[in-house]
């Protein structure tokens, strides 16, 4: 019923959120199954921009409270902040990634086990 | 009472003490950087002393200016002789103690003292004990004799002592384990630094007002006289003397503790003079003014509180008795006391009141035991002779003129507060010492320990003079000795200075050699023997005069007449002895001959001074009448003018006034009696060694026996080792077994069974309980990581699915926490 709705309903918070998911599950799941690092990268690509679909939903203006000094813009800031983040994070992770595959000439992610207990 | 110039007298003294500490502070500080080898050190104690000098010198100057020369209480009292003979017979006829029915008599002259605190340790409410002053003409002429031999002697030290200026001195007389010559620093400044402490505690000492501080100066200036003896700490002989001395010393000072117990615990004070409030009304008596009070003519009279303590039982019965009336409280107190009040009249006829008498009877040996040990009394003397291994200048301040005087001194300014029967003991102990050492002294053959036993013997005299009554005599002896004894000691040094040794076996034929120290000397020996005119001749003049007018008082006691003028007769002969043993005749050492020279100035202008004093003191400045005598006149205690008093347990002992022993005929007796007997013992001396008629050798092995006697100190030194010193080592020896054994064991056996119990404690609690405690805790952690460990796989996968897994599951635990408390 709930999936019914949203279909039928005209596109709002709802179905942002929805997008949202779908992407944050689909990054999850490539996480768990890749095990090449470049596709365990690229599932934390997707997990952190199904976050930032939701940052953007839930600014936007209906929900948002009263407030003499609200501009209105903080889930628009909060994911620009992801946005730099997951550029940073990229940058150093393929560092990572350069340097196990110079160590083990492999990136297969299974093979990065050194700390086990 | 107010307004005149002895109110400055407190604070000259007061300074004239102080001065020889600061220097004293000032040497031990800073003493060995005062020039080199600490050069500087003597003149800064010379300084000192100086000070202090001054100061007495002015106090004096004020003295004679306030209070005039007393040269008139001399002659008041000549002639006032046949007026005290009559108080004598009223008092007889009354009886010891009906003594103050004596209004009919001329009212006793009582002698100008100033009493004063400057400052009291006790709390408020129980008997005074503090830092006081008890200033009377006697304390004022005391300063400056004490003062003025101290500045000389300090002078003189500064010539004697110079071979301590060196960075290295070899000392003779030690030797190392090996056998050398001890060699060591210099220790110049460490000699002032002693003297000057000694100064500041002789001082402190005659300045006291109360027995407390004066036990405590008298300890000071016996701790000086340790350190003084001990100066050559290498040599065993003087760690030997040093020791001696405190320790004989101690034996006389528990008497006086004794003494001083029975003194506090009969009249409740310690303090000599009366406090007065600001009308000038007694506030509190002192000890003189208790026995011997205003309201009874000054005559001796046991204390009321004496009494009282004596009939302990009885005042504790009555205030019990009160108490169980009233109840306890204040009211009850007041009765009872006014009833012990109304009753001490009668305890006083009773036991109680002779039970009182003893108290005082008591006190009176305890403090004079104190005197015994320290001036060298009969069986006290033997450490003053072994105190001469000090440098002499130590032995011509402390042994001769100064300390050892002091037990003369506390005898006389206790004289008023003596019974008769105490002063017999005193009589008796001053008689048998002054025969003593006088035959002692024939046959030593140390220079030093000749003028030693010369010493003791003197002060014997003294003790004589003032257990006979002779207030006067014996304290005019004493200033009169103090120079020319000194003077004596002081020559011997400068022997031994040029000699390097005491044995008069070694000298002869000096005076070529040493004319200032010899006819310097030939004036003490004359003075001490009693030539007409010297200043031994006046004194030793009285002391005999008292001793013929107490056997005419008393009956059977002429014997102190006989030793006092057997004593004159060999003091003359053993100072003529070692004189013509040491400067006449032919040098019996040429080796020492050779070396021998004339002292320094700074040695011989003292002996100078002092030999001119040694002859003049005893006169008296024509015109003015001033005198030593009509100084000490002026001190005389109050009460003790018309005579000390009968005895109470001795009836028949009774001493009258000095001054009836100045009378004509006695003194002329006296004078004729002592310059005989000095001419005798001259003589006898010029026969055996100065003209050698009689050899010395076969007199000694003619009189064996006696000889040996002599010889050997009478064997004191042996009778003590065997008596005391012998039986206290066995004893030390088997308390120390017992130590070892016993008390030792006991430790041992506690400290073996502490480790066996610490043991097993270590055992059972701290490993099994503790150590276990722990170890399972650390084993608990350890197997829970090792199950922690396996899920840490290593796989980064899984970790995903981890957090995934776990954040859903936080969702649906949160939201149904969320929705069951809502709902």
């Amino acid at each position: 019923m709930i999936l019914a709705s949203l279909f039928t309903e005209p596109v709002g918070v709802a179905h942002y959120v929805a997008v949202g998911a779908v992407l944050f599950v689909c990054g999850a799941v490539c996480m768990a199954v890749k095990r090449n690092a470049l596709g365990v990268l690229m599932g934390v690509e997707l997990v952190l921009n199904g976050a930032n679909l939701n940052f953007i939903a839930f600014s936007q203006p209906a929900l948002y409270g009263e407030s003499r000094w609200a501009l209105g813009l903080d889930g628009q800031l909060a994911s620009i902040f992801v946005i730099v983040l997951a550029a940073a994070e990229a940058a150093v992770a393929l560092a990572i990634a350069l340097n196990f595959y110079n160590n083990f000439t492999t990136i297969d992610v299974d093979h990065a086990d050194e700390l086990k207990g | 009472m107010t307004g005149t110039a002895l109110d400055y007298l407190p604070v000259l003294l007061g300074w004239a003490v102080l001065a020889p500490l600061i220097s004293f502070a000032l040497v031990v500080f800073f003493g060995p950087k005062m020039g080199r080898h600490g050069r500087l050190a003597g003149y800064v104690s010379i300084g000192g002393i100086l000070t202090a000098c001054v100061l007495s010198f002015i106090a004096l100057g004020i003295w004679l200016s306030v209070e005039g020369t007393g040269a008139d209480l001399l002659h008041h009292g000549q002639h006032d002789a046949s007026h005290a003979e009559s108080a004598h017979a009223e008092s007889e006829h009354h009886g010891a103690e009906s003594q103050h029915g004596t209004a009919e008599h001329a009212p006793a002259r009582v002698p100008r003292t100033l009493f004063g605190t400057w400052y009291v340790l006790s709390p408020p409410g129980v008997p005074e004990i503090g830092i006081s002053y008890y200033i009377d003409c006697l304390t004022v002429v005391m300063f400056a004799m004490v003062s003025f031999i101290a500045l000389l002697i300090h002078i003189y030290s500064l010539g004697y002592m110079a071979e301590e200026l060196a960075d290295e001195v070899v000392d003779h007389e030690a030797h190392t384990s090996d056998g050398a010559h001890v060699r060591r620093r210099g220790r110049f400044h460490r000699f002032f630094q002693y003297l000057s402490l000694f100064c500041f505690s002789m001082l402190g000492l005659v300045l006291s007002g109360n027995v407390a501080m004066t036990f405590v100066f008298w300890e000071l200036v016996g701790v000086c006289s340790y350190f003084l003896i001990g100066f050559y700490i290498e040599r065993r002989s003087a760690n030997l003397a040093a020791n001696k001395a405190f320790i004989v010393n101690r034996v006389g000072d528990f008497g006086m503790i004794v003494g001083l117990m029975a003194l506090w615990g009969s009249l409740g004070t310690f303090n000599y003079g009366d406090t007065l409030d600001e009308q000038g009304h007694v506030v509190r008596p002192g000890v003189f003014s208790l026995i011997r009070p205003a309201e009874h003519g000054h005559r001796l009279w046991v204390p009321d509180k004496a009494v009282q303590a004596a009939a302990e039982e009885e005042v504790a019965a009555v205030v019990a008795d009160h108490l169980r009336v009233h109840g306890p409280n204040s009211q009850a107190l007041q009765a009872a006391r006014s009833e012990v009040q109304a009753r001490t009249a009668s305890w006083r006829q009773g036991p109680q009141g002779r039970m009182a008498y003893w108290l005082l009877i008591i006190a009176g040996l305890g403090i004079f035991c104190g005197c015994v040990g320290k001036s060298a009394q009969f069986p006290l003397h033997v450490w003053l002779p072994d105190a001469m291994e000090g440098p002499t200048p130590v032995s011509a301040l402390v042994h001769s003129a100064t300390m050892v005087a002091a037990g003369v001194y506390l005898v006389g300014r206790f004289f008023p507060a003596f019974v008769p029967e105490v002063l017999l003991v005193v009589a008796v102990i001053g008689a048998i010492t002054l025969f003593l050492a006088a035959t002692i002294a024939i046959t030593a053959v140390d220079i030093k320990r000749v003028l030693a036993y010369s010493t003791v013997s003197q002060l014997g005299y003294m003790m004589l003079a003032l257990g006979t009554g002779g207030w006067l005599a014996g304290l005019f002896h004493l200033i009169t000795h103090a120079f020319f004894k000194s003077l004596l000691f002081m020559c011997s040094g400068s022997v031994i200075h040029a000699c390097h040794t005491n044995d008069m076996r070694r000298m002869g034929g000096l005076l070529k050699k040493m004319p200032y120290t010899g006819y310097t000397m030939l004036v003490g020996c004359l003075a001490i023997a009693g030539a007409p005119f010297f200043s031994g001749f006046y004194s030793k003049d009285y002391i005999i005069a008292q001793t013929i007018q107490f056997g005419l008082d008393n009956p059977g006691w002429n014997i102190f007449y006989y030793a006092a003028t057997v004593g004159a007769a060999i003091t003359a002969f053993y100072m003529f002895r070692l004189w013509f043993m040491t400067f006449l005749g032919k040098p019996r050492d040429e080796h020492v001959y050779e070396h021998v020279h004339e002292s320094p100035p700074t040695m011989w202008v003292p002996l100078v001074i002092l030999a001119v004093l040694a002859v003049s003191v005893a006169w008296s400045v024509p015109g003015v009448g001033l005198s030593i005598e009509s100084l000490l006149e002026q001190a005389r205690p109050a009460g003790t003018e018309q005579g000390v008093g009968t005895g109470t347990l001795l009836a028949d002992l009774t001493y009258r006034s000095e001054h009836l022993s100045h009378q004509e005929a006695i003194h002329a007796q006296a004078t004729t009696v002592a310059t005989l007997a000095a001419l005798a013992g001259f003589l006898l001396a010029v026969v055996i060694y100065a003209k050698g008629w009689v050899s010395a050798e076969e007199v000694a092995r003619q009189f064996r026996p006696i000889y040996q006697l002599l010889w050997h100190k009478w064997w004191f030194d042996e009778l003590y080792q065997a008596v005391f010193v012998r039986p206290v080592h066995f004893v030390a020896q088997l308390i120390a077994r017992f130590d070892r054994v016993v008390i030792d064991g006991i430790i041992d056996g506690s400290a073996r069974a502490v480790t066996a119990f610490s043991a097993w404690a270590d055992r059972v609690i701290d490993r099994a309980s503790v150590d276990g405690f722990v170890n399972l805790l650390a084993d608990w952690v350890y197997n829970l990581a090792l199950r922690l460990r396996t899920v840490q796989t290593g796989r980064l996968r899984q970790y995903v699915v981890f957090i995934v897994v776990g954040t859903v599951a936080l969702f649906v635990l949160v939201s149904f926490w969320a929705s069951a408390s809502a709902g």
